[in-house]
């Protein structure tokens, strides 16, 4: 038997040194990247609404207008060739550029446009109350969303709002859909939602090859896309929900593009010469909401001490500081109107004295729903340091991603720790958000005047005088709000330098590969 | 250590009383546990693992709780023996107050589980009938589970934290207990013994409480020391998954699940936690193959 | 003709006994899967849901019904073998699990070959040179394998063998921009890569494999030499060894003649029970090295907060495990000498 001992070993030695690890090279017209998708419950856009899935979207549909990314603010036509709004402000008319292809071969018309609009509204899916703002509603919409002929568009609102928070939405919720493609495999009346929750039917510059749900996601280049053909023949993105793997896969040349490194990881690989990090902020912030109907956090001192007793600059330079920016307002910056002022540091003196004052000089214990997500967990850890020193004795209750969430959004936390991303590029969208529904809802924060200044805002037609209405809300906000509001998202992408060419945009459904190059 | 007339009274061949034969039964068995060297080192693994948690807060060198940003992720050095963690805690310290965490899940899991297949297994047995058909089925049915998804179930759904992580294990454990319990049971239902507490007038209950269960004991202890390795491994795991105790309390298998993100750099963060886990639950089973030895005469 | 008799009556009471431990089965996941402390309805409509939907979706999973009702649809259901859909995917739990099987079963299946070609040879060695050093060390290595957590191992493997030095490689089952070439047709990626005869990708495939299975191999092997030492010290100090040493038979036919052939079947149920061990250790080892099969499934699903993938994964696991104690059982019937 030790003839069999030995031929094992002996077996395996051979083996390994036949050497397993292949020269790992990715093929030079495919765009490799690791990265966490597992967000993406459906490819229907009239359902995508999650990170990942509107990057999904932002690549493979065409949109009747988008965000500028090279005039911040400002938008540029996409599947539209230009528009005009009525007198009244309350009827917007789109052209549709003419040879735009879908990948079924059919020509792209405005009754597509008309059928992928209604459809958002008709479905009742996540973004649909993007559009019922604007009453756009199940009832109403075929009325309201008008073909008048095969390259016009007319869309009627029940009231005039500014011309820019129409179009902002827009921006989002208005990926075109081929109708004759859909429509064919449409089951019971469901406008083929059955069938495009795992397939595709678009225009944009890629085609969707292939989905595996958490697994990978498999693009190909639509070579007929009317702003021309994608440099890249191919782009494979595959779940890799480990950071460390990530960062290995990505030094072992494994792979183009490492999308969710830890900030220590891309400490880590700053010395590593082949290899450079994108970054963009994004419109998201890391917040804690604190629940007004807690006895201790319904009164203002408390929750100004809190805000306090964070140590922003500590973790800004140390964990955070490749994958955030410190940011205390609720407008992220890059939006209209964004304040960008912190007037909050980690002061545990000024703490305690709001807390005396508050009646409870001595602290009390509370609890925070926190995720285990390497940013949380770091934040949490934190935050739970800094509170002890003014006698807070904060209890971690951890959780997945959507227990936490669940208790959120039924208003039965104490604290909560996460994020917040705008819905779309408008500061309404975050000013509705905290001002009114649903975070404010959720930490029972609702007054009459914030909403009546909020919807003012909305609706103020003069950017300049727009602008300065969020700086007052966000001023006030500063001073009385149950948030404490930390940090903004920086984006990040570990790249391969001999890949170029990926952009980064403001939010995920700017994130965009077709400008990729690789040598 | 011992002396001469203490031991010869325990290894006396012709004891006066049963508390001496059981006496100098356990001293039997207890020198051929001592004769077995890697067992020793097993009980000396467990000694060290109470005197650590015992001791935590005077052998700790930091605060196990929290830590410093700046010392974030240092190697180990003259400061911090075995480094410090993303949070700048001492890794050393971290590791010293979890034996107390370990500890606390074993000593949990021992008395919530053991009480429970005791008296399900003792019911079945003595009871009898459809009572016991339907309990032993029950029984099977859990044993039919892998242990460890078993309890990932279960902390799924009852959501982390440590009593939760307890609970689920311990609603994974009991099984074996119940089919010793119940097997101990029927060897003596039908013994004189019962039949004489049951002519005092001694009702159902008195005799399960009173004359059964104290029978199955002993061999219940043996059989959940046995099992304290794997409930350590298993609490590991959860800890590992996420769904272990609630920070900033230490445990181990947390410790390596932070550590993750950071293996190819700082890997001391998840290689100490890891190593701490495997010496202790390497003393459990050291401990108990002795068991298994002084047990099992086969085995000599 | 009785003997035969008595034999069926024996397997159909080992039916039965299965059935109701099924039953048993799907009882304690249905009432795991009602435990849930937070409402599973509003996990899934989103931030923005009308008091309606969140109504219309609690009456499609059917929440609304009364508890009783609610099993028994659950039960008729599996039993038709649907298992429910995904509230991540929306697809059907039961194939998605059929798809990520084969990689659970490939892996088990190398692990358990790995722990019976060293660890029985390493039993035998252990009991023949029983106290010495040899032992000793066999039996440590095993106590070892049986106190190493698996998913620490599994990291510090990754980072010797993979990050440092190189010589395998990392976690999936086949190199990076590759496992999309591979067509599934048995779902296992060495047979698949055979059959599309692609001799690259095989030893690729084969190189995923080594890591993780050498890890499950280990503690196989551990369990394996365990049992097959404490076995066949048992047939060594019998009586017929004594005989035939005395008649002079070589030491190595003894060995792996008689005392082997005489611990075959319960050695067989050893391995078997180590192979649904595998199972179990798969969960870890496969969210180690992203390795898409049952374990990383159910792992997966849990963080995603998919309790009826969770549910639907422990059954499988939970009936995988059933069936391989009853057919041990049967072939020990049908094997072992005495039970005849």
């Amino acid at each position: 038997m030790n003839m069999l001992l030995k031929a094992g070993v002996a077996g395996l030695a051979l083996v390994m040194a036949s050497g397993f690890a292949a020269d790992a090279k990715t093929p030079k017209d495919t765009l490799v990247m690791a990265w966490v998708f597992d967000d993406i419950i459906s490819l229907d856009p009239a359902e995508i609404y999650e990170f990942s899935s509107s990057e999904y979207m932002a690549n493979t549909y065409d949109r009747l207008v988008v965000q500028n990314l090279d005039k911040p603010g400002e938008l540029k036509m996409q599947a539209a060739d230009s528009y005009s709004v009525s007198d009244d402000g309350k009827v917007f008319t789109f052209k549709i550029r003419p040879g735009i292809k879908f990948a079924s071969g059919n020509e792209m018309t405005a009754e597509d446009a008309e059928f992928s609009l209604e459809r958002y509204v008709l479905l009742d899916k996540s973004p649909a109350f993007i559009m019922n703002q604007f009453g756009l509603k199940k009832e109403t919409v075929k009325d309201m969303v008008r073909v008048k002929d095969a390259s016009t568009l007319e869309v009627e609102l029940d009231a005039a709002y500014a011309p820019s928070f129409f179009l902002n939405c827009l921006s989002y919720t208005s990926a075109i859909i081929d109708k004759k493609e859909a429509m064919s495999h449409e089951k019971d009346g469901d406008l083929g939602y059955d069938w495009l929750r795992t397939n595709f039917a678009g225009s944009g510059p890629f085609v969707l090859k292939a989905w595996k749900p958490n697994e990978s996601l498999v693009l190909e280049a639509n070579e007929g896309y009317w702003g021309g053909a994608p440099k890249i023949k191919r782009v494979l993105a595959k779940n890799v929900t480990e950071s460390a793997t990530q960062q290995l896969l990505l030094q072992k040349g494994d792979v183009d593009m490492a999308r969710n490194l830890t900030g220590d990881q891309l400490k880590a690989i700053a010395g590593d010469k082949s290899v450079h990090v994108a970054a963009a902020p994004k419109a998201t912030l890391w917040y804690m909401g604190l629940n007004t109907k807690n006895e201790y956090l319904a009164k203002p001192e408390v929750r100004q001490a809190m805000k306090y007793l964070v140590d922003y600059d500590g973790l800004a330079n140390t964990s955070f500081k490749a994958i955030g920016i410190k940011h205390q307002t609720f407008l992220p910056e890059g939006q209209l109107g964004a304040d960008n002022e912190t007037p909050f540091t980690l002061d545990v003196a000024k703490a305690k004295e709001l807390l005396a004052k508050a009646g409870v000089p001595n602290g009390f214990n509370i609890t925070m729903d926190t995720t285990n997500k390497t940013e949380t967990r770091l934040l949490s850890a934190s935050i739970q340091n800094t509170l002890s020193k003014a006698g807070i004795n904060l209890i971690i209750k951890l959780a997945d991603n959507k227990t936490t969430l669940t208790k959120y959004r039924a208003s039965q936390h104490d604290i909560y720790i996460g994020q917040w991303g705008s819905d779309y590029q408008d500061p309404h969208s975050n000013a509705e958000g905290y001002l009114m529904a649903p975070l404010a809802k959720r930490n029972q924060w609702q007054l009459p005047e914030n909403e009546a200044a909020v919807l003012a805002a909305r609706d103020e037609k003069d950017s300049t005088k727009r602008a300065a209405m969020y700086m007052t809300l966000q001023k006030q906000a500063l001073e009385t709000s149950p948030y404490v509001i930390m940090f903004q998202q920086v984006e990040t992408a570990a790249v391969q330098n001999s890949v170029k060419g990926f952009v980064l945009g403001p939010t995920f459904d700017l994130n965009l590969y077709s400008s990729v190059t690789k040598e | 250590m011992i002396s001469a007339s203490l031991r010869s009274w325990l290894l006396s061949d012709t004891p006066d009383s049963r508390f001496q034969a059981r006496a100098g039964r356990f001293y039997l068995g207890w020198l051929t546990f001592a004769k077995n060297p890697l067992a020793m080192l097993g009980l000396i693994i467990l000694v060290l693992l109470v005197v650590m948690a015992v001791f935590a807060s005077w052998i700790s060198p930091h605060d196990p709780l929290f830590g410093n940003l700046e010392d974030r992720l240092l190697p180990p050095s003259g400061k911090f023996w075995l480094g410090t963690d993303e949070n700048g805690r001492d890794i050393f310290s971290r590791i010293v107050f979890g034996a107390r965490t370990t500890l606390y899940i074993i000593g949990l899991v021992a008395v919530t589980a053991a009480p429970i297949g005791l008296l399900i297994g003792t019911t079945a047995g003595y009871v009898g009938g459809w009572v016991e058909t339907g309990l032993m089925r029950l029984t099977d049915a859990f044993l039919a589970f892998p242990k460890l998804i078993l309890a990932l179930a279960f902390a799924a759904a009852l959501g982390a934290g440590l009593e939760n992580a307890v609970l689920a294990i311990a609603l994974t454990a009991w099984p074996p207990y119940a089919r010793i319990a119940r097997a101990e049971t029927l060897t003596v239902r039908g013994s004189d013994y019962l039949a004489a507490a049951r002519m005092t007038g001694a009702g159902g209950w008195r005799i399960l409480f009173g004359h059964i269960m104290p029978m199955c004991i002993p061999s219940l202890i043996v059989r959940v020391s046995l099992d304290m390795a794997g409930i350590i491994l298993i609490a590991a795991g959860l800890g590992f998954l996420g769904l272990g105790v609630a920070p900033p309390q230490p445990e181990w298998g947390s410790m390596v699940s932070e550590g993750r993100s950071q293996i190819l750099e700082q890997w001391w963060v998840c290689t100490y936690p890891g190593i701490a886990i495997c010496i202790v639950s390497l003393g459990f089973n050291l401990i108990g193959d002795g068991l298994r030895d002084v047990l099992d005469p086969r085995g000599k | 003709m009785l003997i035969k008799s008595r034999r069926l009556r024996g397997l159909l009471r080992t039916l039965a006994s299965v059935l109701t431990t099924l039953f048993g089965l799907l009882l304690v996941t249905f009432v795991i899967s009602r435990l849930l402390p937070a409402d599973p309805v509003l996990a899934i409509v989103g931030d923005h849901a009308t008091e309606e939907y969140v109504a219309r979706v609690r009456e499609e999973l059917g929440l609304n019904k009364p508890i009783l009702i609610q099993f028994w649809i659950y039960l008729s259901h599996v039993i038709q073998g649907d298992l429910g859909q995904s509230i991540r995917t929306s697809r059907p739990i039961a194939q998605e699990l059929m798809n990520v099987f084969p990689a659970t079963l490939e892996l088990a299946t190398l692990g358990t070959i790995i722990g019976i070609i060293l660890g029985i040879p390493l039993g035998v060695l252990a009991a023949v040179r029983k106290d010495t050093m040899i032992d000793h060390v066999v039996r440590f290595l095993g106590l070892v394998g049986y106190s190493v957590p698996i998913f620490w191992l599994g990291l510090m493997g990754l980072l010797v063998f993979y990050a440092k030095l190189d010589w395998l490689p990392g976690p999936g089952r086949l190199d990076f921009g590759y496992e999309d070439m591979i067509t599934p047709v048995t779902g296992l990626m060495t047979v698949d890569t055979l059959i599309a005869g692609d001799m690259d990708l095989f030893k690729n495939a084969l190189g995923h494999l080594i890591l993780p299975a050498s890890l499950l191999g280990y503690f196989s092997l551990a369990y394996i030499s365990r049992m097959t030492r404490s076995l066949m010290l048992g047939q060594l100090s019998q009586e017929y060894i004594l005989t035939a040493r005395v008649k002079g038979v070589s030491e190595a036919r003894i060995i792996w003649k008689h005392a082997m052939g005489n611990i075959l079947v319960p050695l067989i149920t050893v391995i078997a029970l180590s192979y649904g061990n595998l199972l179990e250790g798969s969960v870890l080892t496969e969210t180690v090295f992203a390795w898409r099969g049952l374990g990383l499934y159910i792992t997966d699903s849990i963080f995603g907060q998919d309790m009826p993938a969770v549910m639907g994964g422990t059954v499988v696991v939970g009936a995988i495990f059933i069936i391989i104690n009853m057919l041990t059982d049967v072939a020990y019937r049908l094997l072992d000498p005495r039970a005849k």
